[in-house]
């Protein structure tokens, strides 16, 4: 298999994490669920660091980020699919 | 792998060290300056500075004892010298350490100053140095060790690698015989029902969430000035990715592995206590807090995995740095002892890597410098619990 650029915990989760340094906006990324080794593609919308996450899916505010299978906050401004999600439109549920 | 036979130094009491140091320990602050100046004039000890240990009372004085007599006890230290300002509570930490059977001696500065004290310690520690470097390593097996963990400057690559590199360690080395501790406890939020339920008892989950809300009622609730989101995440955390303490957590909690369980939940250095396992411990997120109260508790080798790169060391126990995390290894990986990169790449596994961290123990322990043993980190950090009287 290829290198991924964007590696998902779970099958269930919604946001996965950019694994290569400098992936830039229209990339079409090779996306792998390390639960199952299954994989797909996605287009990133931005300029995504190593280590940031991108939306599997659009989300609208109050919406719940699954990773790891869990819940790990809420979204405070709307994305899209492939967006980057990071402090700007997401926030812990609990302090 | 997991069946791999080290050579390590077997102390008086049975327990089995990977270091021989010969520690100059000063009960409080006051007495760094004789400790490091008997460090200086014997070569092979080690003083061990802190900011501590005048004035303290109640849980934090017995935080304090505790902290120190455990630290001369670790099995990675000889022979311990202990220097106070006066000789009751020096005495009270010697006497501590002197159960374990290894050469102890107390010396205090007042009635004496500090030039009469520095030179009357000075020549026992010679005599320890001497003793200790005719001890022989011998053939132990990889289950006496007690291995710690903790992480730090962690980001999204910490959970999808360097901390299940560390919980595959554990799922293969807990069932042969080793101690093993996680703890963290504000870096739980988020995860306490996952952490709950990894306990092998249920008094043991009782005992963790105790402890958990504890930390949320008694530290964060009455000293918040907003809310936690400018300190968990850290600043470094969030420019490695993490966005949540949720998200931190979920990750964090990866580095117990998937079949291990926790048998009881320790205090701040406390030792554990009810035979071989893995064991949660009551301590602070910040690593040098955290690895110096593991070590307090006994803990011999410390697992460490980091994303955006903590750089943290212990002075008596070495740590072992693992990352994932490409960019880190590409600019600084100095301070990596274990390359888990492959398994971003997808050209590693789970598996390989926790087998690549069993042979680094293995290797520590016969006496490979870590990374941070190489580069002269020995953060001695002493957990306060509140203002000293």
């Amino acid at each position: 298999m290829s290198e991924p650029q964007l590696l998902v915990h779970d099958l269930k989760d919604n946001v996965g994490v950019v694994v290569v340094e400098g992936l830039s906006a229209g990339t079409e990324m090779l996306c792998v669920v390390t639960e199952d080794n299954s994989d797909f593609g996605l287009k990133a919308n931005q300029d995504v660091p190593i280590g940031h996450k991108v939306a599997l899916d659009d989300f609208a505010v109050g919406d719940t980020v699954v990773k790891y299978g869990e819940d790990i906050g809420r979204i405070v401004k709307a994305v899209k699919k492939g967006d980057h999600v990071h402090v700007h439109n997401l926030k812990t549920k609990r302090w | 792998m997991a069946d791999r036979k080290i050579m390590a130094y077997r102390r008086e009491n049975g327990r089995v060290g990977v270091r021989n140091h010969v520690v100059i320990l000063p009960l409080d602050d006051i007495s760094n300056a004789a400790c490091e100046a008997v460090a200086n004039n014997i070569k092979g000890t080690m003083a061990l500075p802190h900011a501590y240990g005048r004035l303290q009372f109640g849980e934090d004085l017995d935080l304090h004892f505790r902290t120190m007599i455990g630290t001369g006890a670790n099995p990675n230290v000889a022979a311990c010298i202990v220097v106070g300002i006066e000789p009751e509570w020096t005495g009270v930490v010697a006497d501590g350490i002197s159960e374990t059977g290894k050469p102890v001696a107390a010396f205090s500065i007042e009635q004496n100053g500090d030039i009469n004290t520095i030179a009357a310690a000075s020549r026992k520690a010679k005599e320890f140095v001497h003793w200790a470097t005719e001890l022989q390593r011998e053939e132990c097996d990889i289950s006496e060790l007690w291995v710690s963990t903790k992480c730090g400057e962690s980001d999204t690559t910490t959970g999808l690698s360097s901390c299940p590199t560390v919980g595959n360690m554990y799922d293969k080395l807990l069932p042969k015989g080793i101690y093993g501790c996680f703890g963290e406890t504000s870096e739980i939020t988020g995860a306490e029902h996952l952490c709950e339920a990894r306990a092998a008892t249920p008094e043991a989950g009782r005992k963790f969430m105790e402890i958990f809300q504890a930390y949320q009622d008694e530290v964060i609730e009455p000293f918040k000035t907003s809310d936690l989101s400018d300190s968990q995440p850290t600043k470094g955390n969030i420019l490695g990715g993490l966005t949540t303490i949720e998200e931190k957590a979920l990750g964090n909690l990866e580095k117990i592995g998937r079949t291990s369980a926790y048998v009881d939940a320790l205090g701040p250095a406390e030792a554990p206590a009810k035979g071989a396992g893995l064991y949660f411990m009551d301590t602070s997120s910040a690593a040098a807090e955290c690895v110096t109260l593991m070590a307090a508790a006994g803990y011999v080798i410390h697992t460490f995995p980091t994303g955006q790169g903590n750089v943290v060391g212990n002075p008596i126990v070495p740590v072992i740095k693992i990352s994932g995390n490409p960019r880190t290894l590409r600019t600084m990986s100095e301070h990596i002892d274990v390359d888990v990169t492959g398994v971003l790449r997808r050209d590693m596994t789970i598996d390989q890597a926790g087998d690549a961290l069993i042979d680094m123990i293995a290797r520590t322990a016969n006496g490979r410098n870590t990374a941070a043993e190489a580069l002269g980190h020995r953060e001695f950090v002493m957990t306060k619990l509140y203002r000293s009287a």
